[in-house]
């Protein structure tokens, strides 16, 4: 059985629950205490309940996110628990799943949407760019759109074409999208949590290669934290995924892993590097960011994408801008190269791995 | 599967034996087994338009004998009573009215843009008049007449053509949907809305508009697939006014109608006189009672035409002849409006006169609100992007305000 919805009059506006907390700490005692090793995909699953559990019109929708819990089962078991109302299969059309979307939006309730793959994305471009990102500021902040559209995104899984777009370039790039990308299993939670609060649209690049990635995190420990207000907001804050001192790589979502492994091979060199992680591309972090190029004198830019036009040329845009005076060389981009995604034989040439890092890393023009 | 000719819905109509409830219901999909229940027709007859499209009364004026309206068993439509029509015709005259001000508005530079629906103004009147307070309309650009006849002030919204800002009404507080320019995306946004308010037991009925070449779109096909798989009360109401800017319907579709493109989606379709008000609101408001009951969506066809260009920016003597334009003047849905009503006895001189004054005061509303020079906030730029500027937007906020201040100072010292 699903729960009642509430009626409320107030269009557009918050429908709050009441029954949420107590819902949500019982089933939270069900979970071992203390940290375990969860994966990417439980804890955006485990997001996904929560704020189901404490906001009604929270509504989780796309194609076969139903019965099947997805093709990835982010929203696996969510339909069981919730009921065909407020979890549910839609027809196959990207469009339509989208632009659906906006009208309940409108209408007071919060839906989050699954795209099913990065490139099956596109035909709902237009809803996307046109209404999801400009409603608000075409009604003059009358109409506020609180949904989050999650796409599983990039590559590194084998897949054949047209599954491992790296597409957050036409969003970071549409004024009115926030893009957010976690890296890690803990910010998936928060930031999931994050998203599907806010009452601006998000786009929620799910790095699809770290899907099965774990971590050890104390899930219960998480939701007390987002729920008690206790920890700090993600959005518009980059993170130091590592600490260093002679370089700083940016990264964000599926490059962030790689940027760590190349940091720990660069140290047995004797190489000291700072990681960033953007986390959110749209708010973007500049204070951090430009802090930590401004302490290193050197920056690498890592990301999947294309190069070209891209993400990547943006952050070096940006702390070209504020730092020129602390750099000691040209900041360097390892990206994808600006060709279509290749074939899954072909991608580990495509993909910036450790060595192309670190090859970038010793053309940042060190003395001595 | 098969729809029509089923042996279960024959069974309900008395034709042979009768079938359980359930075994129907597994027959048919949503909205035909409601209808074959309802009205006793095969879900086929349901689904598929009447032969000929509704019409009540002729272009004269005259009230068409009820065997010639169109109505078949299923596709009875009542006369609309007497108030309605009469507020529908002081509907239609100060449509008229705003369509040709904002022309001249437009022609004397006061205005960036007007796309005219002078010729549709019955389409227009009965897409407002249909519908209950607490339901919604989703307009396309064209349908500022509605807008304004669903109560919409008529400057708020004039505000996308006057070029101050996109949209100038409140979408929540009217319940309708800001004027989409985008082909066809406004009918999903419909849809949705139809969703919401049916997940929380609400009864709101929501009628989405767009034009004939806009059924080419895909977001016409996935809207009206979505409001049929999840069977939400939503009307789609298609003014096929022939031209989509200069390329005729024939280049748009060969369909026998448009309205025929319901039965692919399992809803029921219908056609009618666009230039008729009272067939206009004969079959929607039945189309929103059955909506409303429960029946899931409908799509009606109204069949009119766009006496002037696409806008001013266009010349439509290139792909079209005086002598079709002269055709349509004849079937114009005022004229044929008035005499009806003055023939009823529903209408006298004087009546005639107060509307018109009705008229000309909202005339003088739009020449007034759009003829003087509405001050624009530079800074609204970055207020409403998100619900919060971001950083970024703060300091391109903080530089364009520097720009201003420096222009300032420096267009004051050039006064000294």
């Amino acid at each position: 059985m699903s729960p009642t919805l509430t009626t409320s009059s107030e269009a557009n506006g918050n429908v709050s629950s009441a029954t949420a907390r107590a819902a949500a700490s019982a089933a939270a005692s069900a979970e071992t205490a203390g940290p375990q090793p969860v994966t990417m995909a439980k804890a955006l699953n485990t997001a996904m309940l929560d704020a189901m559990r404490a906001e009604d019109s929270v509504l989780v929708f796309g194609e076969d996110v139903g019965m099947l819990g997805g093709v990835f089962r982010i929203t696996d078991g969510l339909m069981k628990t919730f009921g065909e109302q407020r979890c549910f299969d839609t027809p196959l059309a990207e469009s339509g799943i989208v632009g659906m979307a906006v009208g309940m939006a409108i209408n007071g309730m919060r839906p989050v949407l699954e795209m099913q793959f990065d490139a099956f994305a596109y035909p709902a471009f237009e809803q996307i760019v046109s209404h999801v990102a400009k409603m608000h500021n075409r009604t003059k902040g009358r109409v506020r759109l609180p949904m989050v559209i999650r796409v599983p995104y990039a590559g590194g899984i084998g897949g054949v074409e047209h599954h491992c777009d790296s597409s957050e370039s036409y969003y970071a790039h549409t004024a009115g999208l926030k893009v957010y990308t976690p890296a890690t299993v803990a910010d998936a939670y928060r930031m999931l949590r994050e998203a599907i609060d806010s009452d601006d649209p998000v786009m929620f690049m799910e790095p699809k290669k770290l899907y099965w990635s774990r971590d050890l995190v104390d899930l219960q420990a998480l939701r007390d934290e987002y729920e008690g207000k206790t920890g700090a907001a993600t959005e518009g804050r980059a993170a130091v995924a590592r600490s260093g001192t002679d370089a700083t790589l940016i990264a964000y979502g599926p490059s962030v892993p790689t940027a760590l492994a190349a940091a720990a091979a660069a140290a047995e060199e004797g190489r000291s590097l700072e990681v960033i992680d953007i986390r959110t591309i749209v708010p973007f972090d500049d204070e951090t960011v430009a802090a930590s190029v401004r302490k290193t004198g050197r920056a690498v830019v890592i990301a999947e994408a294309h190069g070209f036009a891209s993400v990547s040329s943006e952050i070096v845009a940006r702390v070209q801008e504020r730092c020129f005076h602390h750099l000691a060389a040209p900041i360097r981009r390892v990206t994808g190269f600006d060709v279509p995604y290749p074939a899954p034989k072909l991608e580990h040439y495509y993909l910036p791995g450790v060595d192309r890092i670190l090859d970038a890393v010793d053309d940042l023009q060190w003395e001595g | 599967m098969t729809i029509s000719a089923n042996d279960a819905v024959r069974g309900k109509t008395g034709q042979g034996q009768p079938a359980p409830e359930q075994a129907e219901d597994t027959y048919l999909p949503g909205a035909a087994a409601e209808a074959v229940r309802k009205f006793g027709i095969t879900a086929e007859d349901y689904m598929l338009p009447a032969r000929h499209q509704i019409q009540m009364v002729d272009q004269d004026g005259n009230v068409k004998q009820y065997s010639d309206q169109g109505a078949e068993p299923g596709h009875e439509y009542p006369l609309p009573d007497d108030e309605e029509l009469l507020a529908a015709y002081e509907q239609l005259v100060i449509g008229r009215r705003v369509n040709d001000q904002n022309s001249a508005l437009v022609r004397q530079g006061r205005m960036a843009v007007y796309p005219s629906s002078h010729g549709q103004e019955a389409c227009q009147v009965a897409a407002a008049l249909c519908l209950a307070d607490g339901d919604w309309m989703f307009p396309t650009y064209r349908d500022a007449v509605a807008v304004m006849a669903r109560g919409v002030d008529p400057i708020q919204a004039m505000t996308i053509f006057r070029g101050d800002w996109h949209s100038g009404y409140d979408p929540l507080r009217h319940k309708v949907g800001i004027q989409c320019t985008p082909l066809t995306t406004q009918l999903l946004h419909a849809v949705g809305v139809a969703h919401a308010a049916k997940l929380r037991g609400e009864d709101t009925v929501v009628l989405a508009m767009c034009g004939d070449g806009a059924t080419s779109e895909g977001d016409f096909h996935e809207a009206l697939n979505f409001a049929a798989v999840f069977h939400l009360p939503v009307i789609f109401f298609v003014q096929n006014n022939q031209y989509a800017i200069s390329v005729p319907l024939a280049h748009q579709s060969v369909a026998p109608s448009l309205a025929h493109k319901a039965v692919g989606y399992g809803m029921a379709g219908e056609r009618v006189d666009g230039n008729d008000v009272v067939a206009l609101l004969a079959v929607l408001d039945r189309a929103v009672k059955l909506a409303r009951e429960g029946s899931g969506p409908l799509l009606v066809e109204a069949h009119t035409y766009r006496m002037q260009a696409h806008t001013n920016a266009d010349d439509a003597t290139r792909y079209r002849q005086d002598s079709e334009v002269a055709q349509w003047v004849a079937r114009d849905p005022l004229s044929r409006m008035r005499a009806y009503l003055t023939d009823r006895g529903l209408l006298d001189d004087g009546g005639e006169a107060r509307i018109t004054e009705k008229a000309e005061a909202v005339a003088t509303q739009l020449r007034s609100g759009l003829g003087e020079d509405v001050p624009v906030d530079p800074q609204d730029l970055f207020k409403y992007v998100f619900s919060k500027p971001t950083p970024q937007l703060r300091e391109q906020s903080a530089l364009l305000a520097d720009e201003l201040a420096r222009d300032a100072a420096s267009d004051t010292e050039a006064t000294q």
